[in-house]
This record gives structure tokens, C-alpha cells and sequence, in this order.
């Protein structure tokens, strides 16, 4: 019993990161990413883990990460309401 | 294009979706739950004391039995002081600003409270309609009364919640204009509009962090008259 080496199935290969990709590869390595909406979630997730291991689940973190995620916030805040903002940015009676 | 000053409180709209999506994830991304370690981070430490500051207070007004209650009504309570105080960041949406929102999360609240009340104890929750010691002549009028005032609670709640809120966001905004428009005018007018800007911006912090409160524990109060 028990399974022989050919019915191991091979783990899966990683893929460059997408700094050590070539120019011209780039479309390519687009190409071999996952974009369903599962791919999507997975990794935002990925992205979302490393960030709170680096920072909150550390012995002795402090207010580093919140402000990061504030920060964050306030700026795509602003991007998302630029279209509403800038008919009052230049206006001098308001 | 008029912009008025009510403009502040809507919702912009990128790629199909509005900002109060985002604004309604902080809440939930901002308190990180504790990681794989059972001695406990720092923040895991501090995040764990201040639910459990929250849990007391919702706890003192109710009986044993409300006890069940208690994980509903104290992340409510760090939903609404979050969403208030995120607010006051620039270019933030506060979503707590919108009566839907309100209205929305005070009347299933309140109609739990009262449908728990009337199922479990129904005669015992209709004597509440009518006050220990009244003269039978007023009994009638007080049990009208008494009816309205339940009806009005879950319109209070939400209400309140928007009035304060929105009411602080436009004073700042109004006293921020005046600041810059005062600044060609006189520079010594604009700093003292600036210096009481500076206090205004504490008492709305303030108000924040209270009116998420005050909503949460009115709920614990009217929930400990149907227990």
C-alpha cells in the first residue's frame, strides 16, 4: 500500500515575483495570473496577511499599522470623491 | 454646478460603487484579531481591554438574562463610536450622517426588543403601557401615551444619531470656510476663528464617541424593560 512516486502529484510551481520578470515577459506573467473573482479575493487576502504579520501580530507593535491603514483610507477616500471635490477646489467663494 | 452646503453628505460614486461601502469595511479591517499567539500581542492586549471596557458598560443596565445580548450590543456600540470618529478625517465619508443607515439598524433593534418583550411576557409587557399608581381617569390617555412614546423610540434613535452628527459636520465646515475666507480680511480674525476651529473639532470628537454610545446603551435599556 501506500503511493509510489508517480502518483505524488508535483507541487505546484511558484511564479517570478513581478520584479525579477523581464520587460517583455510582463504581458505574458499578466496573462498567467488568476483573475477570477476567488483569485481576486485570495489575494487581497495574501496581501492583507502579510501586512498584519509584519506589523500587528508582532510582541511589541505600535501605532505604525493603524496610521498606515488611515492614511490609506483618507487618500483613496479622496480619489474616490475627486470627481466630487473639484468643482469646489478652484472656486474662491464657496 | 451649485454645490451647497449639504453636498458633503453624499455618497460619491467610483466604477459603480459607492463610497459608503468602503467607509462601512473600516470598522471591520480596523480591529485586527489576534493572531496565532496564545501570550498576546500588543495589540491584541490592548483591542481585548477595550471590548471588554465596552462589554461592562453594556452590561451594568441589564439582568442576567440580557447577558445574550451582549456581543450584538457592545459591536454595535464599537461599529458606531469607529464609523463617527473616521468620520472626521478629511475626505472620509461618515455613513452614521445618513438617516437610512440609522433608521435602518434602530427599528430592527428596537422592534427585537419589544416583539422578545411581548412574546416571553406579553401581559406583563402591556402593564408597562400603563404606570404603577396612575388614577383610573388618566388610565386611558397615559396608555396612549405610553404607546406613542414606544412608537416614537426607534425614529429618536436614528434621528439623534444623524442630527448630531450631521449638524457637527456642517459647523465645521461652515467655520473652516470662514477661516479661509476671513484670512484676506483680517489675519487676527482668522486665527481666533481657526483657535475656536481647534475646540469645535475636540467637541466633535467627543460627540462621536458619545452618540455611539448613548445609541447602544438606550438599546440595552429599552431590551432590560422586555426582559
Amino acid at each position: 500500500m501506500g503511493l509510489s512516486a508517480s502518483q505524488i502529484p508535483e507541487p505546484p510551481k511558484k511564479d517570478l515575483p513581478l520584479w525579477d520578470v523581464k520587460l517583455g515577459e510582463v504581458p505574458k506573467w499578466v496573462g498567467r495570473r488568476d483573475i477570477s473573482p476567488t483569485g481576486v479575493y485570495f489575494a487581497f487576502k495574501r496581501a492583507e496577511l502579510k501586512f498584519h504579520n509584519k506589523y500587528v501580530h508582532v510582541k511589541r507593535g505600535g501605532i505604525a499599522p493603524y496610521a498606515m491603514m488611515l492614511t490609506g483610507y483618507c487618500i483613496i477616500s479622496y480619489i474616490w470623491s475627486y470627481d466630487h471635490l473639484k468643482h469646489d477646489m478652484l472656486r474662491k467663494h464657496h | 454646478m451649485v454645490v451647497s452646503l449639504f453636498s458633503q453628505f453624499d455618497s460619491p460614486w467610483l466604477f459603480s460603487i459607492p463610497l459608503v461601502v468602503l467607509a462601512l469595511l473600516v470598522p471591520w479591517k480596523l480591529f485586527v484579531s489576534s493572531g496565532a499567539s496564545w501570550a498576546g500581542t500588543r495589540s491584541s492586549v490592548l483591542l481585548e481591554s477595550l471590548l471588554g471596557m465596552l462589554m461592562n458598560q453594556v452590561m451594568q443596565p441589564l439582568s442576567k438574562k440580557g447577558f445574550n445580548w451582549v456581543v450584538l450590543l457592545s459591536s454595535l456600540m464599537l461599529m458606531l463610536m469607529t464609523l463617527n470618529v473616521i468620520g472626521l478625517f478629511p475626505y472620509t465619508f461618515t455613513p452614521t450622517t445618513q438617516l437610512s443607515m440609522n433608521l435602518g439598524l434602530a427599528v430592527p433593534l428596537w422592534l427585537a426588543t419589544v416583539v422578545y418583550g411581548f412574546r416571553n411576557h406579553p401581559t406583563v409587557a402591556l402593564a408597562h403601557l400603563c404606570p404603577e399608581g396612575a388614577p383610573n381617569l388618566l388610565i386611558p390617555v397615559l396608555v396612549v401615551v405610553e404607546t406613542l412614546s414606544i412608537l416614537m423610540r426607534p425614529l429618536a434613535l436614528g434621528l439623534r444619531l444623524t442630527a448630531n452628527l450631521t449638524a457637527g459636520h456642517l459647523l465645521m465646515h461652515l467655520i473652516s470656510s470662514a477661516v479661509l475666507g476671513l484670512m484676506e480680511l483680517s489675519v487676527v480674525l482668522s486665527g481666533i476663528t481657526l483657535f475656536l476651529l481647534v475646540f469645535l473639532t475636540m467637541l466633535e470628537i467627543a460627540v462621536a464617541l458619545i452618540q455611539g454610545y448613548v445609541f447602544a446603551i438606550l438599546v440595552t435599556l429599552y431590551l432590560d424593560e422586555n426582559l
